[in-house]
């Protein structure tokens, strides 16, 4: 059974969050304090996409786009458990841009449609390659589940998924999130691309490999909130003592502890089941993004609570994380229709669930 | 190691198969109960399946800590008889492989591996249940050994066993972590009071000991005299951890409650059934984490503070998992003594409500993951 990370993992995960921590780095600009990738996440907030897009080449100079792009393509074929390894870690430095779509879901897609031969093969493996290079980054939209292309104006390109069929899409309405770092759009489908069954059987692999993603960055983010609040709580002194102290902000705290702890092995079994091929990989992300988002969510709640009036202002960071997480935890399939899957795959009823 | 784990596995579950009694035995905690819980565990020795992950020499398979977790697994599946020697195989065994002599392994091991010794912990005293540290018991020096005097409370299963094992205060002078001792009693000896404590359920599961002047030669003593808060400390992390509730008894709860959704939920009930779901949710997170950790003891790495996370998930699971049964029961809930395949839910929901609070609360267990693992203030 694989279920710890290996060295490999761990090092990579390492290298991420450095460079995401360095101040000098790729996202940061003339504004002092803070890391790079915050900066750049509030610059893209702004509507400013240049130190967004530029940490975003960086992580495509450490692997991060290929990932989930085959060698053959470009890229470094590597495991779903890689995939969460690194959205982990973009989820823990709030990377905005549309990364489970970019880095797991559309990368998966494309395959599918391609080794399918479901699509033109020379479109395919150009996005591939470009997905891999870091010269492109792509979006998707996949009504009901997911309505709104996230960043189609930063994506190269943009994908609709509806019934049955692939289109290039083009962005339309733009819309604010909850989380400043996302903007909606609209998407309208302008070309087919793919059309028949086998898309749906894609568009279902999509779906969980974005599923997988986004709760790998819930459980980063999760991660980030609860460091912030024990560095606050330690920091931060009332009636003479550092709140910390205090027996009901240790046990809120030590709560988060405990979920984020009990999320990780779902999330990681998750994508091993996946990796496998396995028959329960579908209902394994159901039950690790049900998890991920429960806990993710806990710890925005309880270091909202722990920073009190200071984390409820847009100047602290604090809400790049809290905002981000409640955009993620109905993405990509909500709580109750992942719970609904989950029960469904274990009495062996609603067939191929996703379709 | 050497064991092939789905051999293994095989071997496991086609024994209880054929040996698990088809009737549940009638409750440890009566007479009756007791003794036929005591040839359980002789039948469970004789296949050398009592105490798997003990070295060959004691009567185990030296298995690993996968293999012990696979055999709970199956046992849990198997829906098998409660094992009456708990505190001390899954308590007292690891402190001795720990800390005992070789005299004290060759003498008190084998007879536990076979339940010709019952024996049953005594931790807590009136006076000191959270705070154990505060322990007033006393052991005090004798000719060859130590009297020991003073009362003890919340004793699983010393209604019945024979033999006990806590923490004395032997030096009263000591800083109160440093002057206590941990010492193995009989509990038919001499100056011995046993008094049955009839529990929630309506059956004895736990006492209180007094002893006067109780004898202890020097032979039972686990350690160093003054030793004793480290010595229990270790044992508490293997309660805490990964001894004392294995996943396998929530994966076959969770199980059962899927079963028990199928038969008796309302499909229109999304909010009960999304609580079937987060009970099942929970028993694999448990499984894959205690699988997890494992792995990772068995390539040397260590379990200290973060026993209590566990400790916490484990007891809210398993209180979440039988009030949705509860619940999913409807009014049927309450009765006692119903047939299978519902008759476990009362007694095993009654008993999920101990969990958050022994083998330390899951009050203290938070405060020791805020401070210890967080590193917020004390």
């Amino acid at each position: 059974m694989r279920l710890a990370r290996s060295a490999e993992q761990a090092q990579f995960a390492a290298a991420l969050h450095e460079m995401l921590t360095d101040a000098d780095g790729p996202g940061a600009d003339s504004e002092p304090g803070g890391d790079g990738a915050l900066r750049a996440a509030r610059r893209w907030a702004a509507g400013d996409r240049v130190p967004g897009l530029a940490l975003w080449r960086t992580l495509a100079g450490l692997g991060v786009t290929a990932l989930a792009v085959p060698e053959h393509c470009g890229g470094a074929g590597a495991t779903p458990s890689d995939v969460v390894v690194a959205c982990e870690e973009l989820g823990h430095h709030a990377v905005p841009g549309p990364v489970a779509e970019s880095v797991a879901a559309v990368p998966q897609l494309l395959v599918m449609l391609r080794d399918g031969h479901l699509c033109d093969e020379h479109l395919s493996t150009g996005w591939l390659r470009g997905l891999a290079a870091g010269d492109l980054i792509a979006t998707l939209a996949m009504p009901p589940r997911l309505p709104y292309g996230v960043d189609a104006d930063a994506a190269g390109l943009v994908l609709l998924v509806e019934a049955d069929t692939v289109y290039l899409g083009v962005p339309g309405a733009r819309h604010q999130s909850v989380d400043g770092t996302r903007w909606l759009f609209e998407i309208c489908g302008e070309q087919v691309l793919a059309r028949g069954p086998a898309v749906v059987a894609a568009a279902a692999r999509a779906l969980d490999f974005g599923a997988l993603a986004s709760a790998a960055q819930l459980l980063g983010a999760g991660r980030a909130l609860l460091e912030a609040s024990v560095r606050h709580a330690r920091q931060r002194a009332q009636f003479g003592r550092p709140i910390g102290a205090f027996q009901a902000v240790k046990h809120h705290l030590a709560d988060v502890a405990i979920r984020l702890e009990f999320a990780r092995p779902l999330l990681d079994a998750a994508a091993v089941a996946l990796a496998d091929g396995s028959a329960t990989a579908s209902r394994d992300v159901s039950a690790a993004k049900v998890a991920c988002a429960d806990a993710a969510y806990l710890t925005a709640r309880s270091a909202l609570q722990v920073h009190g009036a200071m984390g409820y202002t847009q100047e602290h960071d604090l809400g790049l994380w809290l905002t981000k997480v409640r955009a993620l935890v109905p993405a990509w399939g909500t709580q109750a229709e992942h719970r609904a899957l989950v029960m469904a795959a274990l009495t062996g009823e609603g067939g191929s669930p996703r379709s | 190691m050497n064991i092939d784990l789905a051999a293994f596995r095989a071997e496991v579950r086609d024994w209880l198969a054929a040996h698990v009694p088809a009737e549940p035995l009638p409750s440890v905690d009566t007479a009756e109960g007791f003794a036929r819980h005591r040839e359980w565990e002789r039948e469970l020795a004789a296949a050398r399946l009592a105490v798997v992950s003990w070295p060959a020499e004691y009567g185990g398979r030296d298995a690993s800590l996968l293999e012990w977790l696979v055999f709970e697994e199956e046992y849990h599946a198997a829906a098998a008889p409660v094992r009456v020697g708990q505190n001390g195989l899954f308590l007292l065994a690891p402190t001795l492989f720990a800390h005992g002599t070789a005299e004290q392994r060759d003498r008190l091991l084998p007879p536990m591996a076979t339940a010709d010794d019952v024996w049953a912990q005594a931790w807590s005293e009136p006076e000191a249940g959270s705070d154990l540290a505060a322990i007033r018991a006393s052991a005090v020096r004798a000719d060859g050994g130590w009297l020991l005097s003073g009362a003890k409370t919340w004793s699983s299963r010393a209604a019945l066993a024979d033999r006990a094992f806590g923490l004395f205060r032997s030096d009263p002078a000591a800083e109160r972590h440093r002057g206590l001792t941990y010492l193995l009693f009989d509990l038919h000896a001499k100056g011995v009071t046993v008094r049955p404590i009839r529990q929630l359920g309506g059956e004895a599961g736990f006492a209180e000991i007094f002893l006067d002047g109780v004898f202890v030669p020097d032979t039972d003593v686990v350690g160093a005299p003054g030793d004793g808060w480290r010595i229990a400390m270790s044992t508490a992390s293997h309660e805490r951890g990964l001894s004392l509730r294995s996943p396998g008894r929530f994966s076959a709860a969770a199980a059962r409650l899927v079963g028990l959704w199928q038969r008796a939920g309302d499909p229109a009930d999304t909010a009960l059934r999304d609580r079937v779901v987060d009970a099942w949710i929970g028993a694999r997170a448990y499984r894959l984490h205690t699988f997890a950790t494992a792995a990772r003891l068995g390539a040397g790495g260590a379990l200290g503070v973060e026993s209590s996370l566990g400790k916490v998930f484990w007891s809210e699971l398993d209180v979440a998992l039988h009030e949705t049964a509860m619940d999913l029961l409807g009014p049927h809930a309450e009765l006692r003594g119903q047939p299978a395949p519902d008759g476990r839910w009362l007694g095993d929901y009654l008993f999920s409500l101990a969990g958050p609070i022994y083998a330390g609360t899951n009050e203290i267990q938070r405060t020791l993951i805020a401070e210890r693992l967080l590193g917020l203030p004390k």
